[in-house]
């Protein structure tokens, strides 16, 4: 292999580099920005495995704009990548930021609002230029004004520096520019101290059959990574403070997307079945698909022509004896509606993943939202509860759809996972579980001709048994129509109606006896709980955690399971004198839980394509406590 | 009628009778349905298939309340989306027989999407279309099929809409089997229902038949015995297109590249065998199947078209027993050990 000579290897990271004073910190927020054709998800990426390979903990929050290749170096085409990384546990990817990396003027401009005070600021110099100061909307060059003042700015010619790196390259000036990103990727990993190494293997492995390309690369990451060292602007580096060690095992980090895909190929697993996902693309759920479609020996992964179809055949395949899925976000949940009525009526298991984005209609397409949980809850005709479960992080992904396609087996019945754009493309380091540790799956096809009747219910879960075609001497007939009890006959009689509606509802509230109890966070005598549920589960824990730090009587709990909810919620909820319930919507679980307790809450609603910030839910508590320090 | 038969997977012979279940069909009386519950349980038990591996899934209707009189495995889903729910049922279960029935208003209106998907993707499938031209459950609106002018309870003033052509789109659609029978004439229902039944992908028939009570007499040139000769012609593997009373028309391709209907024999003008269009259900290129299809006058039965190619769910197939541990640590995976240390995973691979 005569090409593996040319390649460049990258020197170790922290090999002879004393010159410098090295800072420790507990945890940096870093945003990698850009244009959409940049690489900045890849180089967010890179930084994250570096980060969390060196057992950091990490969470990350990639923002791109709806349009794939938006016009260069405009606002609207500025791609970010945000990750946190910390010595202990990490809740979230960060409300405001420590370092920016900014790869043109209009990725400057759209981040700096996010930027603390004396924050770092890298940018690429060669891209300030009055064209791009123009299309970023930039009257005047910021770099010569005195905007950036309270900021550390670190100003690099990094489209130079990359050229100069690859001279007598055979790369074209374009791929040349290319790699630009890694030479960014090569300074904060001077910076903050990470090992080039697990770049330098993807990168291996990626352009094996890439020689020149793979070799510009590592040149230019080791171009970037030597510049900190050298150009005398940098005076400081830093390092996380490692506070407590990662419980043994094997780790990876992963999407709440990726999560939720494998999350079902491991149930199906391990309840012995096979696993069928009918899907219609859709974004912020498309990955789902994609991951599944990756591995067609493990699942049958089927592109419908649109979302009806796509439950429909999930249906299809329930009734054949497969673990069956679909995947979706709002509106496509919207145009299921219908056939979730006929899952519920025909009892058969199903899970039904709901990445929630910004609505209603197309609304937000890549913004995160949590204003699906009326349309789970409710959104159908007629009487018709589903069992509804939501998602608290990216790797809780795994764990709820998991348990999602536990509770849809063991008791006939669609099931509903609500995850959301922030959980979906967030990502965090996930302690990898084996098969054998995942729960127990009662799994029961119905074989026996003596007795059996189509709707004969399992006396403890209700369900009714699990007959598919091919099964001799079970074939039977179900649909839409009202099925008379038991014998699950076409009927039309008024008591039986009524009969079947209760028991389907009553089949759902049993879930409740396997919820667990509920449990707060913070102190037990808190005054002000705050309760959640998805998505908003690191963002609150963070804000009570910071409170509690200060010796504040506050506590926060959360939700996993939306319907039936936990059977001692009530009374968990009575301990509390204050109740606060953030949601990125306009209060449906605050409408919900009034609803259902008759008591009273307070809300705190955010619907702005974007998670909560801490100091937003802090605020909050603290006018709660009577605005008490 | 050949209703005898095949083992099942007790070793019993089964005969129609085993197909049907405890409930009697209501149809109206005279209803064309009949004949094609008639025909196609006739077919079953010729097919060499255990009773519990047949699956009839169908959508909202008449013809969609089969499934109800079959002692097979049945689901009777929601309006349109039969195919929907069937085609993920032979992904799951590819080693069933599944049976789609649907309707003009079922299978071409609410369902046209799914409709033409099934076609294209070519699933072994069988999927009956019961085609009354009028919503017969709903009593008597327009459907997808409803002949211009037709008065129905919504177009009292008659019917403006251009019909469809059901085996016209199965055809464009990509359809590798299709068919056409109506519902008075049970040698050529049961001969086209026989070699859908035997086809090795989506089979698509298009049963027209009457309905007595909301479209009384709509197909009657077709089914009427002093007409139909005139009006209908049989289509048969490898035969030229002759048709009418006698046989003695039939069909060539013009110089306009249209069928042109052709007086055949020894009269003045008239046209010898040869000149006629020999039937060819194996083209690869369906043009020919397509141009039978819209041919009203007369109106052509029988198969229109048999191509084999593989079958959807045959891309399915998959031999291995995958194993999941290892998917869940693949990729870039790190090890954490006792003393709390991180290090990469020999050979774990970088995605």
């Amino acid at each position: 292999m005569s090409h593996k000579e040319k390649v460049t290897e990258v020197k170790s990271s922290s090999a002879g580099r004393s010159q410098k004073k090295v800072e420790e910190l507990d945890q940096i927020v870093i945003r990698f920005a850009g244009d959409s054709g940049d690489g900045m998800q890849l180089t967010g990426d890179q930084f994250t495995t570096a980060s969390a390979m060196m057992g950091d903990d990490v969470a990350t929050l990639p923002d791109y704009p709806s349009e794939i290749r938006a016009p260069a170096g405009t606002i609207f085409g500025v791609s970010g990548f945000q990750l946190r990384f910390g010595g202990s546990e990490v809740f979230t990817p960060g409300d405001t930021i420590d370092v920016l990396v900014a790869m043109n003027p209009a990725a400057l401009k759209t981040n700096l609002p996010s930027l603390k005070d004396q924050g770092i600021i890298i940018l690429n110099e060669d891209a300030f230029t009055p064209r791009n100061l123009e299309k970023a909307g930039y009257t005047s060059n910021p770099l010569e004004g005195n905007e950036l003042q309270k900021f550390k700015v670190f100003r690099a010619n990094i489209s130079k520096l990359t050229q100069n790196a690859l001279t007598g390259s055979t790369l074209s000036p374009k791929q040349v520019d290319l790699c630009k990103n890694f030479w960014a990727l090569g300074l904060t990993y001077w910076l903050f101290n990470r090992s080039m190494e697990p770049t330098s293997r993807w990168l291996k492995k990626r352009f094996q059959s890439k020689p020149e390309i793979l070799d510009a690369n590592l040149k230019v990451l080791q171009s970037g990574f030597d510049f900190g060292e050298t150009a005398e602007m940098f005076t400081t580096t830093y390092a996380i403070r490692k506070h407590e060690a990662k419980k043994a095992g094997t780790y990876r980090y992963v999407t709440g997307n990726t999560a939720a895909a494998l999350g079902l190929i491991a149930a199906s697993k391990r309840a012995g079945l096979k696993l069928f996902v009918g899907s219609y693309p859709i974004t912020p759920a498309t990955d789902i698909l994609h991951e599944l479609a990756k591995h067609k020996q493990f699942a049958t992964i089927y592109q419908a022509e649109d979302e009806i179809a796509a439950v429909g055949s999930a249906i299809g395949a329930s009734f054949g004896g497969a673990l069956a899925a679909t995947t979706t976000s709002g509106p496509g949940l919207s145009l299921k509606s219908e056939f979730l009525g006929l899952a519920c009526m025909v009892e058969l298991p199903l899970v039904i993943i709901d990445v929630q984005r910004g609505g209603p209609s197309t609304g937000l397409p890549t913004k995160t939202e949590q204003s699906d949980l009326f349309q789970a809850l409710w959104g159908r005709h007629g009487e018709c509860p589903l069992v509804v479960l939501a998602a608290s992080s990216p790797r809780d992904c795994f764990d709820i759809t998991v348990e999602a396609s536990r509770i849809a087996l063991k008791y006939m019945t669609p099931v509903i996972v609500l995850s959301d754009g922030y959980l979906g493309n967030g990502a965090e380091v996930w302690r990898i579980p084996g098969l054998k540790d995942l729960p127990e799956f009662k799994t029961m096809l119905h074989t026996n001709v003596e007795g059996f009747k189509p709707y004969l219910r399992d006396e403890t879960t209700l369900a009714r048994p699990w007959a598919v075609p091919g099964t001799p001497g079970l074939e039977h007939r179900i649909g839409g129509l009202e099925k008379e009890d038991v014998s699950g006959n076409v009927s039309h009689h008024p008591g039986n109606h009524q009969k079947m509606v209760e028991l389907r509802a009553e089949k759902v509230v049993r879930v409740a006896q396997e919820i667990p109890s509920m449990v707060s966070y913070g102190d037990p005598k808190a005054e002000v709980l705050v309760l959640g549920w998805g998505s908003t589960a690191g963002v609150i824990k963070e804000a009570v955690h910071a409170l509690c730090e200060k010796g504040l009587p506050v506590a926060c709990a959360h939700l996993r399971h939306l319907n039936p909810l936990p059977k001692d919620l009530k009374s968990f909820l009575k301990k509390y004198p204050k109740i606060l319930i953030p949601e990125n919507n306009m209060g449906q679980l605050w409408y919900r839980l009034r609803a259902e307790y008759l008591m009273d809450f307070e809300k705190l609603n955010k619907v702005q394509g974007q998670p909560f910030r801490a100091d937003e839910i802090e605020a909050k508590i603290m006018s709660m406590l009577g605005g008490r320090r | 009628m050949n209703t005898t038969g095949t083992p099942t997977s007790a070793g019993t012979k089964l005969t129609r009778k085993d197909f049907l279940s405890s409930i009697d069909p209501r149809w109206c009386a005279g209803c064309g349905c009949y004949g094609v519950f008639k025909a196609i349980t006739s077919v079953f038990p010729t097919m060499n298939i255990p009773r519990e591996k047949f699956a009839i899934i169908s959508g909202i209707g008449c013809s969609s309340r089969f499934p109800y009189y079959s002692n097979t495995y049945g689901f009777h889903t929601i309006h349109g989306r039969a195919p929907t729910v069937a085609m993920g049922l032979k992904l799951a279960r590819p080693d069933l027989s599944v049976w789609v029935i649907t309707g003009d208003g079922d299978g071409l209106s609410i369902g046209g999407n799914h409709f033409i998907h099934l076609m294209r993707r070519n699933p072994d499938i069988k999927v009956i279309l019961f085609n009354n031209q009028i919503y017969g459950l709903t009593k008597g609106q327009a459907s997808p099929t409803t002949a211009v002018g037709t008065k129905t309870k919504t177009t009292p003033y008659g019917s403006n809409d251009i019909p469809m052509q059901p085996l016209a789109m199965a055809i464009a659609s990509g359809a590798t089997f299709a068919a056409r029978a109506h519902d008075s004439d049970n040698e050529l229902l049961t001969e086209v229902m026989t070699a859908a039944a035997r086809h090795k992908g989506v089979a698509f028939v298009e049963v027209m038949m009457n309905c007595v009570i909301f479209n009384d007499g709509a197909i009657e040139s077709i089914t009427n015995k002093a007409t139909r000769a005139e009006n209908t012609i049989r289509l048969r593997q490898g035969e030229p297109l002759m048709f009418g009373t006698d046989a003695n028309k039939g069909i060539r391709m013009g110089r306009d590249h249209r069928p042109e209907i052709v007086p055949v024999g020894q009269m003045a003008g008239g046209a010898s065998k040869s000149d006629l269009m020999v039937h060819d259900i194996t083209a690869s290129d369906s043009s020919a199947a397509y141009m039978l299809s819209l041919l009203s006058s007369p109106t052509a039965f029988g198969v229109f078209r048999q191509v084999n190619v593989p079958s959807y769910e045959q891309h399915y197939e998959v031999s291995v027993d995958p194993d999941v541990d290892k998917l869940l640590r693949s990729g870039t995976t790190w090890t954490t050990g006792e003393d709390g240390q991180s290090r990469p995973v020999e050979g774990s691979k970088q995605s």
